[in-house]
């Protein structure tokens, strides 16, 4: 990024640079959520309706591995990634889809805990209802996902939540290099170390404003489709 | 339905993130915050593509987390500056060849009252002493980076064992240098910087260059193409190319081009053999 400037310049005048750092954040944190939620969102479901000797348990770690620490997962990914690492014939080390792994791996148990706990709620509702026509448990997962679906939407914003405003795990997986794997919370770490504190500053109020417009998106989308569900 | 959309777009999104990620002509370096945060790469990189087509792409660590870097195999060339770390490196197999680049110098820097009283004076090694004997706050980078390396060597040459003699004034942060620099900046400590990362940085607060013009304070850069034969994913032909660029006539006039103010960062000299 040039120097001496603001980030309101940049934003005003379209910096190729940084529309290109804001993009990347946008498909490495959606990817997350989107790959979380399809691993999640089952995950937590079948863990609402199914009994099994240590359930309570499993309750127990999954809401707290929604504190897992950002840095220890990065760790972890990077160790598993890395050339002298199980998984580093892949060659993903410092790639975007690296810190989509990491973002996924922290987001994935974050979307399981609240479907979790929002398709309990909703099955001691119509427990009565799906035993009395007699729906099979997968049935019963998917009936309760899609009537659902609505408050899940709140499910996937945390976990965007959570992904778009992480540091920790991507810049240890992705190496906050310039124009392949630098983010909006990887140039606010650089640009502090740089000492270009109002620069930093600026970088994280339009990293606010864009988590925010992905918010306003969701709820309008959210809102368009109970109008449509009636 | 406006939510099935979204969903389609984000997913499009996905699959056209995968395409965007293929990449070919391309190799990775393991860097130090000083090049990179100077903006010397900036300088450089783009004249190097223009002539090979080589994307390089850094990392910028500290130099012990760069070497560890290219010791796992995890980046193609290795741009850092401890000479004694990089040598161990050599020695190990890990790196093919070392070749000396271009030189800064350190330099100790701390609050413009001096509460030191050592601004002014030229021996770095005396300055140490003063720090340590009137307890005077100093911030040290503690994260094995070369600058870290540097201030350790300092510390033996003045006959402290700091690791023994440490007191509440001296504070390791285990960061990087531009860290270092805002936490001396906001404590009015002194802290020891290369010269690069000092002139380009924007938060110096009360802080001015308290000693500098020790020969002690030389800060050499080492370029190393890390062993194909250790690591057989190393882009060899890639890699040899970026660091006979830097080393070629052109390489090292692009290096004493780069300015900052008027004032000259990186000083060439791959030309001489015991550097």
């Amino acid at each position: 990024m040039p120097g001496d400037v603001s980030a309101l310049q940049l934003v005003l005048t379209g910096d190729p640079a940084l529309l290109a750092i804001v993009r990347l954040s946008l498909i490495v944190s959606l990817s997350a959520v989107v790959l979380a939620a399809l691993i999640g969102i089952p995950f937590g479901a079948a863990l609402a309706l199914i009994q099994f000797p240590g359930r309570q348990a499993v309750i127990v770690v999954l809401n707290a591995l929604m504190g897992l620490p950002p840095v220890v997962v990065g760790l972890a990914v990077f160790l598993a990634l890395s050339r002298a690492g199980p998984l580093g014939s892949w060659g993903l080390l410092f790639t975007p889809k690296a810190m989509i792994i990491a973002q996924t791996v922290l987001v994935a148990p974050i979307i399981a805990a609240l479907t979790r706990q929002t398709i309990e709620d909703l099955w001691l509702e119509y427990r009565d209802e799906l035993n009395a026509m007699n729906v099979g448990p997968v049935g019963r997962v998917a009936t309760l996902i899609w009537d659902a679906r609505f408050s899940l939407v709140t499910a996937l914003l945390a976990g965007f939540g959570r992904a778009a405003a992480e540091v920790g795990a991507i810049i240890i997986v992705g190496g906050n290099i310039d124009g392949f794997t630098r983010t909006m919370t990887t140039a606010i770490a650089l640009e502090t170390s740089k000492g270009d504190l109002p620069l930093a500053v600026g970088l994280g109020m339009v990293l606010i404003a864009i988590v925010i417009a992905v918010n306003a998106l969701a709820w309008t989308a959210r809102r368009a489709g109970e109008r449509m569900a009636g | 339905m406006f939510t099935r959309r979204l969903l389609m777009a984000i997913a499009a999104s996905v699959v056209f993130a995968g395409s965007a990620f293929a990449q070919d002509k391309s190799i990775l370096v393991a860097s130090t915050t000083s090049t990179q945060d100077s903006g010397l790469f900036g300088h450089l990189l783009p004249m190097f593509k223009a002539k090979t087509g080589i994307d390089v792409k850094v990392v910028a660590q500290g130099t012990g987390q760069a070497i560890d870097t290219g010791r796992r195999g995890d980046a193609d060339v290795l741009f850092v500056h401890a000479k004694a770390a990089e040598e161990k490196f050599l020695s190990e197999g890990f790196g093919v060849k070392r070749y000396p680049v271009m030189y800064n110098d350190f330099v100790l820097v701390g609050p413009k009252s001096d509460p030191a009283g050592i601004k002014g004076s030229k021996d770095i090694v005396a300055a140490f002493k003063t720090l340590k004997d009137k307890g005077i706050d100093f911030i040290s980078r503690g994260d094995k980076s070369g600058t870290h390396q540097a201030e350790l060597n300092l510390w033996k040459v003045a006959g402290i064992d700091i690791a023994t003699d440490k007191g509440p004034w001296y504070k390791e942060i285990g960061q990087g240098m531009g860290a270092a620099l805002n936490t001396a900046a906001a404590s009015n400590a002194y802290v020891l910087t290369d010269r690069a990362t000092w002139l380009s940085f924007k938060n110096k607060g009360e802080l001015v260059i308290e000693v500098e013009g020790d020969k002690r304070l030389f800060n050499q850069y080492g370029v190393m193409l890390v062993n194909p034969a250790k690591h057989p994913n190393v882009k060899q032909d890639f890699g040899q190319q970026f660091i006979d660029w830097l080393v070629s006539t052109e390489g090292q006039k692009a290096i004493a081009d780069f300015k900052i103010n008027g004032e000259q960062l990186f000083y060439p000299n791959a030309s001489d053999p015991g550097a």
